[in-house]
């Protein structure tokens, strides 16, 4: 009955989104203030018949009732109750209802707490927002119906792949869809500036807080992904350039752009059709990534449930949102005026570098994924690009985005003086001189990539360190005025400064961890010891576990530095009941400086464990400096010029101008 | 400008086309160039801290063989590899390696994790001989003749039925004619 109503409710809110996604468009345009009004509490109603769908799926999830097709494919009534929640987003059409959850709910958002924007605006956005909604909808209604009924229903259900039954995995797609999924509302803000042919400060102060949002939560989502990947696959990396992988990489990049380009507009009234072709492009990739995950058309590792018949229907979509955008673009982006002239040295000139090396890594990165399936389509040859490539285009791509990171903030708009910008940041560069200094007189083998990489890291955390200090004057005057000018300074530039010292700190982390690591590979007996980076690791002996639902061998090392006892390290190697699958638990032991990282494999017949133990200095500070990200993108949401919220047009602009002759000063 | 303004439009509609294409094919399908053709003359020292290399010389033995060029970076080779070990614990026909563009100690370390099937593994850390072999990325699979030449050639991960209704059969052919 409850999974009935799940199903229905998901078919009102078919009809609601169609409804949403016409009505105010065309009054709007007409002029009819009725059919206009219709967006706000449709979107509402839809956001709660999505709702009660999620609900019913869960339900349907939690009781493990395995007459619904979906949960006898894809739980287990021994699951823990945790990743039988998380099983309702772990296949193909139960993530497909998050998604639409989340769209919808960013819709009601702008309903509901979007008063300020102008009627027309706001109805537009909604049934921009609404249209993409109904897509989903229909395809899931159409192809991949979760809620369909097996009869006669199973004793028992096939359980989740054990691969995805982990903490840091059940929470990943949730983030990385309020990542995807968020920027379509920057989409739906570009396609509705398109349609009034208007766009100014205002509209990108409206943009900017949900192109933020949305790029935190990716942020973390990616994040959360290649630490699972780190500790899960037993492998002891984070990052494999797979195409799901890329996937999720090439919207961060191009949202990345999106919320730098953004602030030019807002500040400056300049850049308009780039930005907004980026905010159109950003939202195109994570529909590209979506149909690539799905339609099998690329052969990756973690794929989904891979359909061709499916891949048509998000290929059509696709054309018809991506195409139809673009269509909308090309008619009506030359006719955005365009104002604000700037020198090339300026913020707005840092900014635009920051935009084209950004886009272009992002495209190197669709070029490296989407090559072998231009290869086949034309010649029918069959490559696959691997990590040498990306590290070949994307590297390079990045070390000069990173420098700029470092001065661009210390320029001021319009016109920029780079002498004096780098003379408020002469400590930085002294930090980062004597840091790469360092690592080439002690590290023990010194490549000159991976020193010019520990400096471009150093830099960027020393330079936006260095820019705070300096706003506050730390220790240049009295502490009252360091404490009144940083009780002064606004939240953005916080956020800002978090923000560039946490892309610093993951800098330094990919590059120590890469380059200084230590792996011993061997068979053990029990009493061995191994020495790695500077540990004893003694190979205790094996034990039996059982867990909820698998059994475990687990080995037991006993780790000391100098003799003395640092840790006891227990990696497991899993099998689960069902399906019969085996998973690896590395056993991670972060210190300061690093991590100890053990795995167990199998045994060699003759009282020897195949293991693999790693020394990975700084390797956290990648996850570490990624959560900073998301911090700084926090920090600088709760800004007060975005909870005060933009006032109307026409105030707007004077007050944007006034804004920017403030900064320019300061 | 206005070109300027409708070059994404033109760009995403090659990406749309492409993608249109590659929902009609099959990223595992063969191609057929060197079916027939001698395999070439070539010699790679082992992965360091593995016993054997690969020569020409080690195919030309009169005995048919499988030829699988891998990765430790390659995700796909991680699907057919479990093929691999139950051929070479079979022992009916010898698997040799390849291994491509690779560091020997990544080489060695995937080959601890995931079994080592290979009778003989050749590093090939330039990718030169792998060119002189018609490879296009990894993973690809060659069944080499009694007299040295390339009967058959798989792109692309194998799947159980890739194994056993083409290429074991086809080396039982091989070996008894």
């Amino acid at each position: 009955m409850i999974v009935e109503v799940g199903h229905y409710a998901l078919i009102l809110a078919l009809a609601l989104s169609i409804i949403q996604g016409v009505l105010p468009l065309i009054g709007a345009q007409l002029g009819y203030d009725s059919w206009v009004a219709v967006a706000r509490p449709v979107a509402i109603i839809q956001f709660g018949f999505v709702s009660i769908s999620f609900a019913a799926l869960t339900c349907a999830y939690v009781g493990s009732d395995f007459s619904v097709l979906n949960v006898a494919m894809n739980s287990h009534s021994a699951k823990p109750l945790l990743y039988k929640v998380s099983g309702v987003w772990g296949n193909h059409e139960g993530s497909l209802l998050l998604w639409v959850l989340i769209l919808t709910l960013f819709a009601a958002t702008v309903a509901v707490f979007g008063g300020n924007l102008p009627p027309d605006l706001r109805a537009r956005v909604l049934s921009v927002q609404a249209l993409i909604g109904a897509g989903f909808l229909l395809f899931m209604l159409l192809a991949s119906n979760p809620f369909e009924r097996l009869v006669p229903a199973p004793l028992e259900g096939q359980g989740l792949n054990p691969l995805l039954q982990d903490p840091g995995l059940a929470f990943h797609p949730p983030f990385l869809y309020l990542g995807y999924v968020g920027f379509s509302m920057a989409f739906s803000f570009a396609v509705a500036a398109l349609i009034e042919g208007r766009v100014d400060a205002a509209w990108a102060r409206w943009v900017r807080p949900w192109t933020l949002a949305a790029w935190c939560f990716l942020t973390l989502g990616i994040a959360l992904g290649s630490w699972w990947a780190y500790y899960e696959l037993g492998w002891g990396g984070f990052w494999f350039w797979d195409p799901v992988e890329n996937a999720s990489l090439m919207p961060w990049l191009a949202g990345t752009a999106l919320l730098h380009t953004a602030l030019v507009v807002e500040k400056r009234d300049a850049l308009k059709s780039w930005t907004i072709l980026l905010a159109i492009l950003t939202f195109s990739l994570s529909l590209l990534g979506t149909f690539l995950v799905r339609s099998g058309v690329l052969t990756s590792v973690h794929a989904f449930a891979t359909d061709p018949a499916r891949g048509v229907f998000i290929l059509m979509f696709l054309v018809l949102v991506v195409g139809g955008s673009l269509t909308l673009f090309a008619i009506r982006a030359p006719g955005l005026k365009s104002g604000g002239l700037f020198a090339p040295v300026s913020r707005e000139g840092a900014l635009i570098l920051n935009n084209l090396l950004l886009t272009t890594a992002c495209a190197t990165v669709l070029l490296g994924t989407l090559y072998p399936l231009f290869l086949d389509a034309l010649t029918g040859e069959k490559v696959s690009v691997g990590p040498p490539y990306f590290h070949a285009t994307f590297v390079p791509l990045m070390a000069p985005a990173i420098v700029a990171a470092g001065i661009g903030p210390l320029l001021a708009w319009k016109r920029g003086d780079l002498v004096g910008a780098l003379g408020r940041l002469r400590a930085a560069l002294a930090v980062t001189v004597a840091v790469a200094l360092a690592t080439l007189v002690f590290a023990a083998e010194a490549p000159v990539l991976a020193v010019s990489g520990v400096a471009l890291g150093t830099w960027l955390v020393a330079a936006s360190l260095g820019d705070f200090v300096e706003r506050i004057r730390l220790f240049r005057g009295p502490f009252g005025e360091t404490r009144r000018r940083a009780k002064h300074l606004p939240r953005a530039a916080y956020g800002v400064t978090i923000a560039h010292a946490g892309a610093g700190i993951a800098v330094l982390g990919i590059v120590v961890s890469a380059t200084w690591e230590s792996e011993r590979l061997q068979v053990v007996k029990v009493g061995d010891s191994v020495p790695v980076g500077g540990y004893e690791f003694t190979f205790r002996g094996i034990q039996d576990a059982r867990g909820a639902n698998y059994n475990a061998v687990r080995g037991i090392f006993d780790v000391t530095r100098g003799g003395d006892p640092v840790a006891v390290m227990t990696p497991e190697t899993r099998v689960y009941d069902t399906p019969r699958q085996t998973t690896t638990e590395a056993a991670i032991r972060p210190t300061p400086t690093a991590d100890l990282y053990a795995v167990i494999g199998d045994p060699n017949g003759a009282g020897g464990w195949a293991t693999r133990l790693y020394h990975k200095p700084l390797v956290h500070w990648i996850w570490f400096g990624a959560i900073l990200m998301a911090v700084g993108g926090f920090v600088s949401l709760s800004d007060r010029r975005h909870r005060v919220g933009a006032p109307r047009r026409r105030t707007a602009r004077v007050g944007t101008r006034a804004g920017t002759s403030q900064a320019a000063k300061a | 400008m206005r070109i300027g303004h409708t070059l994404p439009l033109g760009l995403f509609a090659i990406v749309a086309v492409a993608l249109g294409v590659g929902l009609t094919l099959d990223p595992r399908l063969i191609p057929s160039a060197l079916i027939g053709d001698p395999i070439p003359d070539f010699s790679l020292p082992p992965v360091d801290g593995r016993p054997d290399g690969l020569a020409a010389a080690d195919l030309r033995t009169g005995e048919v063989a499988i030829v699988n060029v891998f990765a430790s970076w390659c995700g796909p080779c991680r699907i057919e590899h479990p093929l691999l070990m139950e051929v070479a614990r079979r022992g009916a026909v010898p698997v040799h390696g390849i291994n491509y563009k690779d560091l020997p100690r990544n080489a060695l370390a995937w080959l601890e994790r995931y079994g080592d099937p290979y009778r003989r593994v050749g590093s090939d850390r330039t990718g030169r001989v792998s060119i002189d072999w018609g490879v296009y990325g990894v993973p690809e699979t060659f069944v080499v003749d009694r007299r040295g030449r390339i009967a058959y050639k798989h792109v692309g991960p194998m799947m159980p039925e890739d194994m056993h209704q083409r290429i074991l059969p086809l080396v039982r052919e091989l070996q008894g004619g």
